[in-house]
């Protein structure tokens, strides 16, 4: 998406084109000749794949919607039915489950080398900004999925999560009602989360033009943090990012089929294959793995309203990181305090995640408030203290001078790449 | 080194914290089932087809009094991945059920007997004629039972699960409830009506006790038992919760070998396209000079 595009078409056709809507130049320019940094490690790669998964959730999802039907009466024997009688539906209906927990795989994936990297920083804190409304975005339409097979954990986690609202202070029960369409999760609620279920994922869609919209203006971090400064730092997008993408996609897509084709209810939980039950509250509700950790954020506070509060800000805070972190340093791999406080960060995620499936009880809860406080301790204090008093290790001068210094194999004679510079 | 250090120091010191916070937690549950062999276990399972009629006989004899199975229709007994009974054994079995369709030209419903398109009928009209007939309790649709039922492996077992393929605590809950019914042991009371079973959870189940050794006639030298009829049954229900599982792992086995080829093709393109980067000879030649040892 930057203007000074070498793209000449040869083609008549493709001139005629190029005078009346120069899309094929702005396609050649963001992702041909694009210059991408030359040591791009493969957590680089999981934009590419979230955006295959968005595309794979679409389609999945469009034809799933031609054999869903949005009842309270019908939903549950509809899936069943979808399992049973359409062809491939039981294909479909793993895939797009699966696929689900694997788009926010990719999704913790790609906002952890954000963080380790520090890709917030200055010039691509709209970037990152636009990163935390895809994630909350994602977070929703998930949930509004997961309703709609109207299991009891459907049923129960819809009623657990739309309460939350009631924590607001005066208006909170009036919200709560508006949200639900009647006095208690029903037909009404189904019916509305099922068209926020379809129209999100094209929102999504739009945001993720604007992120990568984002990128290109600002170019892609790199491992080292540093800029790259000559020609020498990049190499065109294509083929160099793209055969780099297009592998690993396949070795995500490896590890979606394990899932789909042989484990397809490893993710999920058994009560949802009981249809819902307004009378009869499962043991445990417990929400999709990928929500955990919030949800041991909220259950960690005794009272409703803060803990509906430190669950928000638990997200909302990330949008922050930009200013939160005060170093001018970006790479944790030159900053040895930060990684290590950065890598406690994603085991207490990973422990919260464990106390959030586990029942609120005694012992979860003094664990699950200790890590609740290291996670808004980390981000609140630690993080901004860092920048001020951690030593960091010197920089490489530029992105060669790293690759030079992990060493490049003598004896080559190909010719040096094309990359244009953007 | 010492930023490893300080992080596994910093790491088993949270792991600890909340470990201990969490043994004081863990609150105590009904005993685990044990873990069966199933012929549809692994990348390359199938139902075994003689035990799934097996297990149909059991449902029909044991089971179908109280138990619907309401989506399932009488054609899927003769789907292939099945019990694979031939169209004219489910032509047979249909025309055993009871039916009730309507309205006829008079306007009124009536009884016939099952065809072949036909869902298995429902035992009773309405949950509320189910928990009259039976002292309160409601027998739950059988549909996809084995995939509503389960148990918690628990840490760090659910993780090993995910590579091995363990999909099965479905059957095998299913399988354990019908091997659990014992005497309560003393101290225990239970409500009136209840029976003890050491895998239910909190131990007082409604249903007796609902089979015994030679209740059901096997006529393929199968022995006539409770646990044969349990892992029959259980395999049964996990067909009927899950009819495409023989089509979903062929097909697993087929993308698999698809998506390695299509894989390491990709990862050879990968290679040789970086192969100029990794060897820039710019890169090379601006390299600093090397040092050689004093001599």
């Amino acid at each position: 998406m930057s203007a000074n595009s070498i793209y000449k078409p040869q083609n008549p056709v493709m001139q005629w084109m190029e005078r009346r809507l120069p899309i094929a130049s702005l396609i050649h320019s963001s992702f041909v000749v694009y210059p991408t940094p030359r040591n791009l490690n493969y957590w680089w790669t999981f934009g590419g794949i979230l955006s295959f998964m968005l595309g794979a959730q679409i389609v999945t999802g469009i034809v799933l919607a031609m054999h869903y039907t949005p009842h309270v009466d019908l939903a549950f024997n509809s899936i069943e039915s979808i399992m049973r009688d359409v062809n491939y539906g039981w294909l479909l209906r793993y895939l797009h489950a699966n696929g689900a927990s694997f788009f926010f795989v990719a999704g913790y994936a790609h906002i952890i080398r954000g963080m380790y990297y520090g890709s917030y920083k200055d010039p691509r804190e709209v970037l990152w900004i636009l990163g935390v409304i895809l994630f909350l975005l994602m977070i929703v339409t998930g949930f509004m999925g997961y309703v709609l097979p109207w299991g009891q954990m459907s049923f129960w986690a819809a009623t657990v999560i739309t309460n939350l609202f009631s924590a607001i202070p005066g208006v909170g029960d009036p919200i709560v009602t508006w949200l639900w369409g009647g006095y208690a999760v029903g037909n009404p609620t189904l019916n509305r989360f099922y068209s926020l279920h379809y129209l999100l994922p094209f929102v999504i869609a739009g945001v993720v033009v604007l992120h990568v919209w984002a990128l290109h203006m600002v170019g892609q971090n790199n491992p080292t943090g540093v800029e790259p400064k000559t020609e020498k730092d990049s190499v065109a997008f294509t083929p160099y990012a793209t055969a780099k993408d297009a592998f690993f996609i396949g070795v995500f897509c490896l590890f979606l089929a394990w899932f789909v084709f042989y484990i397809p209810n490893y993710l999920g939980h058994s009560d949802n294959y009981i249809p819902a039950n307004p009378g009869q509250t499962p043991t445990h509700i417990v929400p999709e793995w990928y929500y955990l950790p919030f949800y041991a954020i909220l259950r960690a506070i005794p009272s409703k309203l803060l803990g509906v509060i430190a669950l928000l800000s638990s997200i909302v805070l990330l949008a922050f990181l930009p200013w939160l972190d005060t170093s001018r340093v970006r790479s944790a791999n030159y900053r040895p305090l930060y990684r290590q406080f950065l890598i406690v960060f994603f085991l207490v995620v990973i422990g919260l995640g464990y106390l959030g499936s586990q029942p609120p009880e005694g012992g979860y809860v003094i664990a699950a408030r200790i890590l609740t406080a290291y996670y808004f301790v980390f981000l609140l204090i630690i993080l901004p203290l860092l920048g001020l008093f951690e030593t960091t290790k010197p920089l490489p001068n530029s992105i060669s001078e790293s690759v030079l210094r992990e060493g490049v194999p003598v004896g080559a004679s190909a010719p040096p790449p094309s990359g244009a510079r953007g | 080194m010492n930023a490893h250090r300080s992080i596994a120091l910093a790491a088993t010191l949270a792991a600890s914290l909340s470990v201990a916070a969490m043994h004081a937690a863990s609150a105590q549950e009904a005993e685990a089932p044990s873990r069966e062999h199933w012929s549809f276990h692994g990348p390359f399972g199938t139902y075994d087809t003689g035990q799934l009629q097996r297990g149909f006989k059991v449902y029909r004899e044991a089971c179908s009094t109280c138990h619907g199975l309401k989506l399932l229709a009488f054609r899927n007994l003769s789907d292939p991945g099945g019990p694979s009974f031939t169209e004219p054994q489910a032509v047979t079995i249909a025309s055993g059920f009871q039916v009730t369709d309507g309205p006829n030209d008079k306007g009124e419903m009536f009884q016939r007997p099952g065809k072949i398109a036909d869902r298995f009928p429902p035992p009773f009209p309405n949950d509320q004629a189910a928990r009259a007939a039976l002292g309160g309790g409601l027998p739950p649709d059988m549909s996809v039972l084995a995939k509503a039922r389960g148990y918690e492996a628990g840490f760090p077992w659910f993780i090993f699960d995910a590579f091995t393929q363990y999909q099965e605590d479905g059957p095998d809950y299913i399988h354990a409830i019908l091997v659990g019914y014992e005497d309560p042991p003393a101290g225990v009371t239970l409500p009136p009506g209840a029976q003890y079973n050491k895998f239910f959870p909190g131990h007082a189940i409604a249903m007796p006790k609902p089979l015994s050794d030679g209740q059901v006639e096997y006529t393929d030298g199968t022995p006539a038992t409770v646990d044969q009829y349990g892992k029959d049954v259980a395999a049964f229900l996990m067909w009927a919760a899950e009819p495409k599982l023989d089509e979903r792992k062929r097909l697993g086995f087929q993308v698999f070998v698809f998506l390695i080829v299509l894989t390491g093709l990709l990862y050879f393109t990968k290679k040789r396209v970086w192969h100029d980067v990794k060897h820039d000879p710019e890169l090379i030649e601006s390299r600093p000079p090397p040092e050689y040892p004093k001599s």
